[in-house]
């Protein structure tokens, strides 16, 4: 009996290899309209971020905005344009959206793609204890969105 | 005269009342539920009547108390579903007396809460009802369970932290990437869905929603899905059933 088991063992840790363990959370602080530094002083890169905010799989934006991704079909109609988001708001205003829209809109239905993990409720085991994008991530998307002026 | 004309809409719109999936549905949808030969679900109803006609271990079948064809069962009183358990002291839902009827009434041998033959049967009873409007009383002993159901529903869960009130309160008729967004109705419930091919529960269809949450499932007999049962049906009262409902 123990040995029809046994072969599960390795289909075990590769499913466990899949996952990459959680990045440390690292803390940030808002201002009323801004989170001024950068998450881990980690510098976005625009072209990455671009990459995030079209993944379903990521940061996928456009499942809520239209943005000026033209190769992507089917941008979604829940949240504003984000055409010009660059000239609307500083960097330091579209990080504070990015992590927590829920300190500026407290009702809005816009994920906070950085809440501390602590603050989650019922996370599914896959996803538990994760922010939704890293912190790099949300640097390179706030690093794009800063680009569409 | 167009933000005229808007202003008089926006009012309009509200008195409009609960909005059934079917709205959303493109006509070549709507079409494949309106013709009973065509739509797919009907094999679960099916499946249903040939269970409710089964004899079980005590020698009977639901027939030989609800009638052939189930012609005693008032469509009123499925309608009202889920009710107050005076017995259970807390919501029974369609689905859950299917189960005490199977156990007690049949004697038969009890079903996985989320059981396929279960499904069937709860199929076929309120395929009965088609037609009926959704009358849930939570004017009284219902009211404090409807309450824990709303309040689940405005609650933020799993990574994504969006509660049932955003997508399908604020946005329905928007789409969420090619999605679109209905406003989460269960009177087409159990409902053929196009997407996967089955016959879908509303315990499942609440499942694939904790899925896209990134949130942890509540089991499909638990008192929070019970509750959230009785909000959801009593929000759509006055919508017509139409079970078996063909959604995406």
């Amino acid at each position: 009996m123990i040995f029809r088991h046994l072969f599960l063992i390795p289909i075990g840790i590769a499913l466990a290899a899949e996952v990459p363990a959680a990045e440390p959370y690292l803390a940030w602080r808002a201002e009323p309209a801004s989170v001024p530094e950068p998450l881990g002083g980690l510098k976005g890169d625009a072209q990455r971020g671009r990459a995030v905010a079209a993944n379903q799989a990521q940061g996928n934006c456009l499942a809520c905005h239209p943005l000026p991704i033209p190769e992507e079909p089917f941008h979604g109609e829940i949240g504003p344009p984000l055409a010009g988001v660059g000239s609307r708001l500083p960097a330091v205003g579209i990080r504070l959206w990015v992590i927590n829209a829920r300190l500026i809109k407290p009702d809005t239905i816009m994920p906070a793609f950085y809440l501390d993990p602590k603050e989650i409720y019922r996370s599914d085991d896959d996803h538990a204890g994760r922010t939704l994008l890293s912190a790099q991530q949300v640097e390179d998307v706030v690093a794009y969105l800063a680009t569409l002026k | 005269m167009i933000r005229f004309l808007v202003l008089l809409l926006i009012p309009l719109s509200l008195w409009a009342g609960p909005k059934s999936g079917y709205e959303y549905l493109t006509p070549e949808s709507r079409a494949i539920q309106d013709d009973d030969f065509q739509n797919p679900g009907m094999s679960a109803v099916e499946e249903g009547s040939k269970l409710f006609h089964a004899q079980g271990e005590e020698g009977h079948s639901c027939a030989t108390c609800h009638g052939e064809g189930g012609a005693k069962l008032d469509p009123r009183r499925i309608a009202a579903y889920p009710v107050f358990g005076k017995a259970q002291g807390k919501p029974v839902t369609l689905r859950d007396r299917v189960h005490i009827c199977w156990e007690e009434r049949l004697g038969n041998f009890p079903l996985e809460f989320d059981d396929k033959n279960a499904l069937y049967l709860e199929t076929f009873v309120r395929h009965l009802a088609r037609g009926e409007p959704v009358n849930v009383d939570v004017s009284a002993e219902l009211k404090p369970f409807y309450e824990m159901g709303e309040k689940l529903y405005r609650t933020r869960l799993g990574q994504f932290g969006m509660t049932c009130y955003h997508c399908h309160d604020q946005y329905p008729g928007r789409k969420m990437r090619a999605q679109p967004l209905s406003e989460g109705q269960t009177n087409g419930f159990p409902t053929y869905r196009l997407g996967s091919g089955k016959v879908t529960s509303l315990g499942d269809r609440l499942n694939e929603c904790m899925v896209s949450l990134r949130a942890a499932r509540f089991e499909h007999d638990s008192e929070d899905y019970r509750n959230l049962e009785v909000y959801l049906n009593a929000r759509g009262n006055g919508l017509k059933i139409e079970t078996p409902a063909v959604r995406y």
